[in-house]
């Protein structure tokens, strides 16, 4: 029983001294005096909101990007006891007191110091010296503009930190591939890959770029497994299949988790649910679902109903009409049937109120029991208002010529005939009986007599139409379009058959007895959908720039100026570092295909283990920063210098890569070789001096006189701010 | 050893002489089909040439601007010119005079000779079944994959319908495939390089890569192929130990000859003959610069003549310098509501009117500087000036509006009422390096207008307005001070009684400079088809399943309608082709991977799927993906050479598939399943071609949703609209 007491207990402890040192400096050099400034810098006022948005619980869509990051960052807010209380509008602004500046920075900043180490332990993995290793994690470190964006409410050196660590998980797990495979270390690595990679692009799209990178490495590893006849057949099967799961199919469910974590926080409606569909808007509390809940779920004859354009573009409307008639002509000379106007009106209004009604019978309420309007029936529709149907015929509508005007009759007795007819199509059905259901319906208005569709044609009419959005008869309608669908958004069975009484009905509240729920995945989708499609209109900012300007780094960004000091922190790099990026990647890239050309000859230069670490650490470091920068000439939105930084990071650590190959296999005999250490280490101290040159703009401290921020504008470019005095 | 695999090699030792696997043995054999198919292929192609007698579809466009080369009048169009060229010189040679106006779809033809280009076009696309019959043979050495992939674009209605008419398409797919079967038969020689024949088809590879790219720009995705193709080759040879650095470099300098230079200097010729052809001025003027202009005999700017130095009281037009920059334009319609303030509206136009005039004021005063009483005074670098619009008697001016489109530049106006307006009028007028003081040059100045009151440089965003705008182009005040041509400007138009009119000969730009201009014009005005809001554009994801076609013809019941439609058997035939090669691809490769051994015929056959079927794979990827990422306008008809290398995958899949399955049956079981599954593949698409042939060679009657329409039943798709 006590057998184990037998033996001492001893725990034996290895220590990397390298690697906590670098923990500890990382730390120092991140989190150094790290709630100065105490006001908004740069993005933090664009980050910061959604901060308070998730603190008060409040539903928002952000363009920019998928929602871990901000969950994040919402996370340290959470942590320093946020309260969300802050009106994130100018940058510059001084925090309050209750705002945690330091819990809300503190997040980007530790990730930024761990991919100190991390970088060290990378070089490790990939075989090289612990002195080259030791070079790329300083380069990290002392990289001023790694530091300036971690120091800040910013995601990019999150983004940098999970890039990072899926990389040395997924070198850890292939190190270990050889010896062990399935043991725990084997899992744990190729697991924590999947997690890392899945957090990556949660924290921006951007991480997706080293996801394929990684995805399209594990692919050739694994073809080299497929290849390898010393395993049977079902092994090599578990080996794809774990692949498969810790590389596609955790790092989807992880992604899926993110948005379900999201939307269970965000569950107030707020200042965005006018993007989302009725249905969507219905799920959260307050807002829409205050007045749909409890309205009756299936359309019945003599509901009275809002129709909300399920395309939401140019804006979201309801369809609407109003006293006023379509001028007898336009001022391009032609003509209209001069009947009432139907628009599609963005705003909330008692004319977009429209009642369904029996063709076959008089009566405008719902009879008892209610009969329901199924898929394929053929309805009138009344405008609750002015109790006019809706009508179309074959006249030209006002801006679009080649389709059918859409009016609320009048009759004029000039032989012009009603033709409101509608039949209702349910594009979204399950069976071909369908209900008609408020809200989750998307149904299509199909004109008897013409076969024209009911569609929001995206154009405003002009003065006369009060700028309202018009509304055609598509007559050759083709394919599925939302700017033809509609869904109910308010409903309520009419009771009043006498028009006076009506209005009344119109204009009061609806009632409420009844609630549902969208399904996640419902959610997610739609959430997705619009966060991938939504575009922003600004494409021009002062320090926006062109990928071509970053290699060489011909533009900075202004980050935070202080009015009165003039104390300032910019986005600038190390110049020195991203020089010698450049030309170890260019040194690299000459040696290799110098290297491949004579192999092919059956040249070695190198001998075989060399060649198999230059090319994995070329295919990591110039793959990385190539997947990370080119796709950016395809990009038409808003650039910066910060969406370079997780390339640069690829580029910094092929420099001590490419250093310790020249030392090693160019460097033949001892002296040149003592040479060329010496040169390394003066050239280390030269890049320490350009950090302690441009701290005070990486820290915003200490303040500087205007002569000498003018000597540190080294380029033209530059945009650095100075008084005059 | 293990019946399966020895099966195929009894069947085949056994069969070799009953089945044709190589063609060099039998030359009658070959000659003979490829006679049939091509007699096949014209047949059906000059198949009611003539009909519809009226304009189709976007002849509209082609048509004229064949007529604009026997014109000789510029034009601009975003394509390359030889497609437009060729059908011109058809024209011109078939007799016709040029005088038709194809002014829109459904015009009749009457009494002018238009059957010269549709045979031109015909005569072309007919060519493709060849090419394609003899790509394949040469790829797999199997004559029923070639008859395969001949019968498919044969009995395409789709392949016909395009062929039929004055189209550019036609003549990019003929050097298309000019191109893909001059680069097969030069890699067939590969035992031979040097060679005669060899220098021949690497030559004329060069010679069609130049054609493709010539008519339209996607010709650079079959560039691309040959490109990949080249560096395999290179590769290989480079592997290839017994060969001495020296032949290497020969290797190397011949395809830079015949596949880079060659090419380059055939479609710079083109370019040549373009601009010595069209030497009149016509409509595209206005896309180009000043200089540009005045090569053009009958522009005004053409031997051009006028006072040579602005001064006050001129009467000018201001052209922006970017490339395809518009002239400065104003006229009397508002801003609308929400858009700033509602001032009238200032733009940039392309083409010349008499909004686009503006005279030149001193900013403090009103006078007429054209009175004969008053002194001639000019306008000097650094002046404060106003603009006033001829037309409107409105100033230019602008204030801190947030522009229509960018938001963070300022908006500019029309303002005032017959040229008193206010200080947000004043301008200050520069030129790019030169002194305070001297005096403005017309055309040869690059003038910058700085807005005296916020500072902003006057400029044009390239953006185009909406419908208020009449989809003219936006032009801004933009704060963010930069050296770009958008925010500089130079005097086109000089009109001055007071003061002499020197003829300028400064203009005459050089041939690169041309060349590079209207490059730059082609790719903006390819970028600026961009779909409209809400409407219903064709995806490249339709395309392949063949959802939707386009209409050439007609609309109504009584209308000859021509629908341009792929056959559908062929075209759902060819997607679950792809499919089909997918899996026998990885199959084979994953057993040679995991070394499973392999009869010498099964390895042939693996062979001729991964290497032969793999670049035409590629040829189908590289001219499908593209269109995923691009965001102009799309139709269907792209679809069309990547149709043309679908086919011919087919061709080459099925006919592995057959010989696989019956190498593991017995001799003449596997001997029939192998005819027979040829036959009835062959019959299936003629018995479709026969379904549906009325698509490509008209249809009149009822339409197909009505039972008695001779299309009844057909309409398998609810978004075909025959």
């Amino acid at each position: 029983m006590l057998g184990f007491l037998k033996q001492p207990v001893v725990v034996s402890a290895e220590i990397n001294v390298n690697l906590v040192a670098l923990t500890v400096m990382g730390l120092v050099n991140r989190l150094w005096a790290l709630s100065y400034p105490q006001a908004v810098v740069f993005d933090e006022v664009y980050y910061g909101q959604f901060v308070s948005l998730y603190m008060k619980r409040i539903f928002f869509v952000d363009d920019s990007g998928p929602p871990f990051g901000h969950m994040l960052l919402a996370f340290g807010g959470y942590l320093g006891g946020f309260d969300g209380n802050f009106l994130w509008n100018r940058i510059g602004a001084e925090y309050s007191m209750n705002v945690p500046v330091w819990s809300l920075r503190l997040l980007p900043a530790v990730t930024g110091a761990l991919c100190v180490p991390l970088a060290y332990q990378i070089l490790v993995e990939l075989h090289f010296s612990h002195c080259a290793a030791f070079g790329a994690a300083l380069l990290i470190l002392f990289e001023n503009s790694l530091i300036t964006q971690s120091r800040l409410m910013l995601l990019e050196s999150v983004l940098i930190f999970f890039i990072l660590l899926a990389i040395l998980s997924y070198l850890k797990f292939y190190n270990l591939q050889k010896c062990s495979p399935f043991t725990a270390g084997w899992w744990f690595w190729l697991l924590l890959t999947g997690v890392a990679c899945s957090c990556a692009v949660g924290v921006k799209y951007m991480g997706l770029f080293t996801y394929m990178l990684l995805l399209a490495i594990a692919g050739v590893h694994s073809w080299h497994l497929i290849g390898d006849q010393t395993l049977s057949n079902v092994s090599v099967l578990c080996h794809l299949l774990a692949r498969g799961l810790a590389l596609v199919v955790i790092p989807v469910a992880m992604y899926l988790s993110f948005f379900y974590v999201h939307l269970t926080l965000l569950y107030r409606s707020g200042p965005h649910d006018q993007i989302m569909s009725s249905a969507f808007q219905a799920s959260l509390e307050g807002g829409l679902a205050r007045i749909t809940q409890g309205q009756p779920l299936e359309v019945a004859y003599g509901s009275q109903i809002t129709l909300r354009n399920v395309l939401g573009k140019p804006m979201p409307c309801w369809l609407h009409s109003h006293k006023n008639t379509y001028p007898i002509r336009y001022e391009n000379g032609r003509g209209s049937s001069h009947q009432q106007q139907v628009t599609c009106y963005p705003f909330k209004d008692v004319n977009n109120w429209w009642i369904v009604k029996d063709p076959g019978m008089q009566q405008l309420v719902v009879s008892n029991p209610p009969r329901p309007v199924r898929h394929g029936h053929i309805v009138q529709l009344v405008h609750g208002i002015t109790t006019r149907y809706l009508n179309t015929h074959d006249v030209a509508a006002p801006l679009s010529p080649h389709s059918q005007e859409i009016s609320c009759y009048i009759d004029y007795n000039i032989s012009m005939p009603t033709q409101n007819l509608w039949r209702v199509e349910i594009v979204n059905r399950e069976s071909d009986t369908d209900v008609w259901k408020t809200i989750l319906s998307e149904v299509r208005f199909v004109h008897v007599n013409t076969s024209a569709v009911l569609k929001l044609s995206g154009a405003s009419l002009p003065e006369w139409g009060y700028r309202q959005l018009e509304i055609i008869g598509e007559k050759l309608s083709k394919g599925y379009h939302q700017s033809k669908l509609w869904n109910v958004e308010e409903h309520r069975y009419g009771k009043s058959q006498e028009q006076k009484e009506r209005e009344v009905e119109l204009h009061s509240p609806t009632q409420a007895d009844m609630s549902k729920n969208l399904s996640f995945m419902a959610r997610f989708t739609e959430l997705q959908w619009k966060i991938l499609t939504l575009k922003n209109e600004d494409t021009e900012h002062k320090y926006s720039s062109s990928p071509l300007d970053w290699i060489t780094m011909d533009t900075n960004i202004a980050y935070w100026f202080h009015s009165i000091s003039g104390a300032q922190i910019h986005l600038i790099g190390n110049v020195l570092t991203w020089a010698s990026a450049n030309v170890a990647t260019l040194v690299y890239v000459c040696l290799f295909v110098w290297y491949l050309l004579r192999r092919r000859r059956n040249i070695c230069d190198i001998p075989e283990d060399t060649w198999r670490r230059w090319v994995s650490a070329g295919g990591l470091c110039v793959g990385g920063w190539a997947v990370n920068y080119l796709p950016f000439f395809m990009m038409e939105k808003t650039l910066f210098l910060y969406h370079y930084l997780p390339a640069l990071t690829f580029q910094i650590l092929l420099i001590p890569a490419v250093l310790q190959h020249l030392t090693d296999h160019l460097c033949r005999s001892q002296l040149p070789k003592n040479a060329f250490s010496a040169l390394i280490v003066a050239w280390f101290s030269s890049i320490y001096l350009v950090y302690r040159t441009f701290s005070p703009l990486t820290y915003g401290e200490p303040t500087l006189s205007a002569a000498e921020l003018r000597a540190l504008r080294w380029k033209d470019s530059w945009d650095i701010l100075i008084r005059k005095h | 050893s293990d019946g399966g695999v020895t099966g195929p090699r009894r069947f085949l030792a056994r069969c070799a002489g009953s089945v044709q696997w190589h063609f060099r043995s039998a030359p009658v054999g070959v000659w003979a089909p490829l006679a049939f198919v091509t007699l096949l292929s014209f047949a059906s192609r000059f198949y009611r040439l003539s009909e519809p007698p009226h304009v189709c579809w976007d002849e509209t466009h082609f048509g004229k601007m064949g007529s604009y080369y026997i014109n000789r009048t510029f034009f601009f169009d975003v394509h390359p010119p030889l497609g437009k060229m060729l059908i011109g010189l058809a024209g011109y040679l078939s007799g016709y005079d040029g005088t038709f106006p194809f002014q829109k779809p459904g015009d009749r033809y009457e009494h002018h000779n238009y059957i010269g280009m549709r045979g031109f076009c015909a005569f072309l696309g007919s060519c493709l079944v060849p090419f394609a019959y003899l790509t394949v043979l040469e790829l797999s050495k199997s004559l029923s994959a070639a008859l395969l992939a001949a019968s498919i674009l044969i009995f395409d209605t789709g392949c016909i319908t395009l062929s039929q008419y004055i189209l550019l398409d036609p003549i990019l797919m003929f050097f298309l495939m000019g191109a893909v079967l001059s680069m097969v038969k030069y890699n067939s020689y590969a035992d031979r390089p040097f060679s005669a024949p060899w220098w021949f088809w690497l030559s004329l590879t060069g010679v069609n890569l130049a054609g493709a790219i010539g008519v339209k720009f996607v010709g650079l995705f079959v560039v691309l192929l040959v490109g990949l193709n080249t560096v395999y080759d290179l590769w290989e040879l480079l592997g290839d130990l017994s060969l001495s650095l020296v032949t290497l470099g020969k290797h190397l300098l011949a395809r830079v000859f015949c596949l880079i230079l060659l090419p380059l200097a055939l479609y710079t010729a083109q370019f040549a003959v373009h601009f010595a052809v069209l030497n009149k001025s016509g409509p595209g003027d206005g896309f180009f610069s000043s200089a540009f202009q005045s090569r053009l005999i009958g522009n005004n700017l053409h031997n051009v003549s006028v006072p040579e130095h602005l001064a006050y009281g001129s009467v000018i037009t201001m052209k922006n310098l970017r490339m395809a920059g518009g002239y400065l334009h104003s006229h009397w319609h508002l801003y609308p509501e929400g858009v700033g303030a509602r001032q009238q509206q200032v733009t940039a136009y392309l083409h010349k009117d008499l909004n686009n005039l503006w005279v030149i004021k001193k900013h403090d005063s009103n006078t007429d500087h054209l009175d004969p009483s008053h002194y001639v005074e000019f306008v000097r670098h650094g002046d404060v000036i106003r603009l006033e619009h001829k037309e409107t008697s409105r100033n230019l001016h602008s204030h801190q509006h947030e522009a229509p489109m960018t938001r963070k530049h300022f908006q500019v106006t029309g303002y005032g009422i017959n040229g008193t307006g206010d200080a947000n009028d004043f301008w200050r007028i520069e030129v790019v390096g030169m002194k305070a003081g001297k005096r403005i040059k017309v055309l040869r100045s690059q003038i910058r207008l700085t807005h005296l009151a916020t500072g902003c440089i006057l400029g044009s965003s390239g953006k185009t307005l909406p419908k208020w705008g009449w989809e003219q182009v936006e032009v801004t005040c933009t704060p963010y001070v930069k050296e770009t041509p958008n925010a500089l400007w130079n005097v086109e138009d000089h009109i001055n009684p007071k003061l002499p009119n020197i003829s300028l000969d400064v203009l005459k730009p050089s041939f690169p400079e041309i060349l590079l201009e209207s490059h730059m014009v082609m790719i903006r005005g390819n970028s600026g088809l961009k779909p409209k809001e809400n409407e219903v554009t064709s995806k490249p994801w339709h395309w392949p399943i063949n959802y939707q076609g386009l209409r050439f013809s007609g609309v109504n019941e009584t209308d000859f309608r021509v629908y341009l439609l792929g056959n559908p058997v062929v075209w759902w035939l060819n997607l679950v082709t792809i499919g089909l090669y997918l899996l026998m691809a990885t199959c084979a490769i994953v057993a040679m991977k995991r070394g499973v051994q392999l009869t010498a015929e099964l390895k042939e056959l693996s062979e001729v799927l991964l290497h032969s079927g793999g670049k035409i794979m590629l040829g189908w990827l590289l001219h499908y993906l593209p269109f995923f990422m691009m965001g102009r306008v799309l139709y269907f008809h792209h679809y069309f050479p990547a149709m043309l290398f679908s086919s011919m995958l087919t061709g080459i899949t099925w006919d592995t598939l057959l010989k696989f399955c019956a190498g593991c049956l017995s001799c003449s079981l596997g001997r029939r399943v192998y005819t027979y599954g040829t036959l009835a593949l062959m019959l299936l698409i003629v018995y479709s071609f026969y379904l549906f042939h009325p698509l490509s060679y008209g249809m009149v009657g009822p339409m197909a949703s009505d039972p008695n329409s001779p299309m009844a039943g057909l309409r398998w798709l609810e978004s075909w609209e025959f």
